[in-house]
């Protein structure tokens, strides 16, 4: 496995911090977490889906998170993740979560809410 | 202990069962639930699934030292610990002390959006997180259909779940997964399909607007069980399962007597009273006097130490303390002494098989000698006949058990026939003391016949039973020419009586009398004849001496005139003769 979305390596961060601003704030305001659970095709897929979409929609102003419940259990709780993979938008507020592997990008671009329903 | 018991005798060979510790659950279930393997408990809102699943484990955390894991999809750890903090089950503590884990899974639909293929993996890791870091041998998920409606793919969900039951049966953890009722189905999104092993329903039922609750165990796998419903209670002590029905005819029969407290009825009841352990029915009409044998079996039984309980469900308390108080019974005092106990509800405050379970748990608690329930047919105004009959049954069957004595009043309606006895329990009965008022004369009177007595020699005859300062008194009816009769109508009889008695003793005196007189005349009467005999019989001795002498001079003068003559000796013996004569007229 190439790219594994485990390791912290993958996080990519903007220019600025992640201040809870609003979303007109472009230079800072996503904040994505992706949950998955072992290094499974599933997992591999949706982190490839999701760097894919935000290059390409949310160029530098993004800051995605992987986290492995298999590594750190209890980090599911907060979260309250069920499913993996799953995504959560920290930022911008309100918190949004997309479950699934991803691979339907105009469904992931309205759930980010990058994308007028 | 006895529980515990329990679990080490079975079998290995068997399915293993994990105790409850929730009272009388583990009996219907012959040990308890399966060991190792998930349970569903379904039911519609509110018919107690989470409090069940709550007591479960922390039964099982107090009692049997196997921590649990509760992850709950509809209310939060907080909401948890609150509610059923009133059950006495301090959450927080079992929480600090690792006996146990609340998860709260919370799952908002709108925020959720589903794109491609997921599954549930993350729910897995959570719980298989919460297990190991106690050690957790207990498992409950309440609901788990929260998920269907929080994920909009079923099939995965369905997927997911059967994933789910299965891993919960390789961490052989017993699981106990509730779930919501569902229109003619055991749970609303067939839950059922995946927990073969065993299937608990919850029921929460009205009926005559009073609710009760009850418990069925609709599949088992691999074990027998109880298959009525059994009534349940929820109260501050958690859950109590009743296994009422399971009893049977198989009760000792002890033949020691307790007295009635009313030495007349003791006599007509071959002067002993009941058997310790019977059941004795007393019907009558409104005001015949029932409350009052009742309260005169009570005071017996507390003034020879045993502990007894009132069962009212018509009056208070302290308004039963003050009637009887009237005729001179003292109940408060065996109250405060703690020898008796009042349980006073009205019968519409619960259905027939709360009452009965209260019954009971007052029984097992309190532990009396003897039991007045007053009155039975009260319960008619909740439950039909048929219902009744069986509560009954139940309840006389639960008191023969641990042989107590139970007095059961019952109301006759003044329109129905005497020996009828409302709810169809005479049969049951092993007494029956029949009261009843009997009209003449404008005035009632009260009657009393004992109309059944198993076992022992009784009086067939009837007693007017009078209320007094002294409590209950009984008096032999009058029983005459005139028929039987009562109150004042007994009295002017007996008075009448009395009358007639004194008019014959004044006869007989007057007799006696003339016999007296009739005797001194008889005695005066022979006497007289005595004295004149006596006279006479004098007169004629005195005539026969004379007489005598006469012929004894004469001899003389012959023998004097023959010795003068030279005679020879024959003269003499006629001398002789005369002489002898005399004498023997003398001696009469």
């Amino acid at each position: 496995m190439k790219s594994s979305p485990t390791q912290k390596s993958s996080r990519r961060k903007t220019s600025n911090g992640n201040s809870p601003q609003k979303v007109s704030d472009e230079l800072s305001s996503w904040n994505l977490r992706l949950y998955v659970a072992g290094q499974t095709p599933r997992s591999v897929t949706a982190f490839k889906n999701l760097n894919d979409i935000c290059e390409e929609y949310l160029k530098g102003q993004y800051d995605i998170e992987v986290i492995d419940l298999m590594e750190n259990p209890t980090l599911a709780r907060g979260d309250q993740i069920l499913a993996v993979p799953t995504l959560v938008r920290k930022l911008p507020q309100p918190i949004r979560k997309i479950i699934g592997d991803l691979s339907n990008t105009e469904r992931v671009l309205v759930g980010l809410d990058i994308q007028p329903r | 202990m006895a529980r515990q018991n329990r679990r080490n005798a079975k079998p290995l060979k068997g399915l293993r069962k994990e105790p409850t510790g929730i009272s009388g659950f583990d009996e219907i279930t012959s040990g308890g639930l399966p060991s190792g393997r998930p349970t569903l408990i379904c039911g519609s809102a509110g018919a107690g699934k989470t409090l069940f699943a709550m007591e479960f484990l922390v039964r099982g955390a107090t009692l049997f030292n196997e921590p649990g894991v509760f992850m709950s999809f509809e209310e939060s750890d907080e909401e948890l610990a609150t509610n059923v903090a009133s059950l006495g089950f301090d959450l927080d503590q079992l929480v600090a002390d690792k006996k146990l884990r609340l998860d709260y899974v919370f799952i908002e639909r709108s925020e959720i959006e589903e794109t491609g293929e997921y599954d549930l993996e993350a729910l897995f890791l959570r719980l298989g997180h919460a297990i190991d870091s106690i050690g957790a041998r207990r498992v409950v998920l309440d609901t788990l259909e929260a998920l269907f409606s929080a994920l909009p793919n079923e099939a995965i969900v369905r997927a997911e779940l059967r994933r789910l039951f299965r891993w919960l049966k390789e961490r052989g953890v017993t699981a106990v997964i509730t779930g919501e009722r569902g229109d003619g189905k055991l749970t609303r999104y067939g839950l059922e399909e995946y927990v073969a092993d065993c299937v608990i329903l919850l029921d929460h039922r009205v009926q005559n607007q009073i609710s009760t609750r009850r418990m069925r165990i609709v599949k088992y796998r691999g074990t027998s069980h109880g298959t009525n419903e059994y009534p349940f209670l929820i109260d501050e002590k958690g859950f109590s399962v009743l296994p009422i029905t399971s009893l049977g005819l198989t009760h000792k029969a002890p033949t020691e007597f307790v007295s009635t407290g009313i030495p007349r009825l003791d006599t007509m009841l071959s002067g002993r009273g009941f058997y310790r352990g019977s059941s004795i029915l007393v019907s009558g009409t409104a005001g015949t006097g029932k409350s009052t044998l009742a309260a005169h079996f009570i005071e017996a039984a507390c003034t020879r130490g045993e502990r007894a309980l009132f069962f009212a469900f018509e009056e208070s308390q302290e308004q039963i303390i003050r009637n009887m108080r009237s005729i001179g019974i003292d109940l408060e005092k065996h109250v405060r002494k703690g020898l008796l106990k009042f349980q006073n509800a009205r019968p519409s405050s619960w259905g027939l098989e709360v009452h009965l379970a209260l019954i009971h748990k007052t029984i097992d608690t309190f532990n009396p000698a003897v039991v007045v329930v007053d009155p039975i047919t009260n319960f008619l105004a909740i439950g039909d006949r048929m219902e009744t009959k069986s509560m009954l049954t139940r309840l006389i069957d639960f008191l023969k058990m641990k042989q107590i004595t139970g007095m059961f009043t019952s109301l006759t309606s003044s329109s129905s026939a005497m020996e009828d006895s409302e709810v169809d329990v005479s049969s049951l009965m092993d007494a029956w003391l029949l009261v009843k008022t009997i009209e003449s004369n404008g005035e009632r009177n009260r009657g009393l016949y004992i109309l059944k007595a198993r076992g022992i020699a009784h009086s067939n005859q009837v007693r007017e039973f009078l209320l007094t300062r002294n409590g209950i008194e009984l008096i032999d009816a009058y029983i005459g020419a005139e028929g039987v009769l009562m109150g004042s109508a007994r009295s002017s009889q007996i008075a009448r009586e009395q009358a007639a008695d004194v008019e014959r003793q004044h006869a007989t005196a007057r007799k006696e009398r003339e016999l007296q007189r009739k005797q001194e005349l008889y005695e005066a009467k022979l006497q007289a004849l005595r004295n004149q005999y006596e006279t006479e019989r004098n007169a004629i001795l005195r005539e026969l001496d004379e007489e005598q002498n006469r012929l004894r001079l004469a001899a003389d003068q012959r023998l004097e005139i023959a010795r003068l003559r030279r005679a020879d000796t024959k003269a003499t013996k006629v001398e002789e003769n005369g002489a002898r004569r005399a004498q023997k007229g003398a001696g009469r």
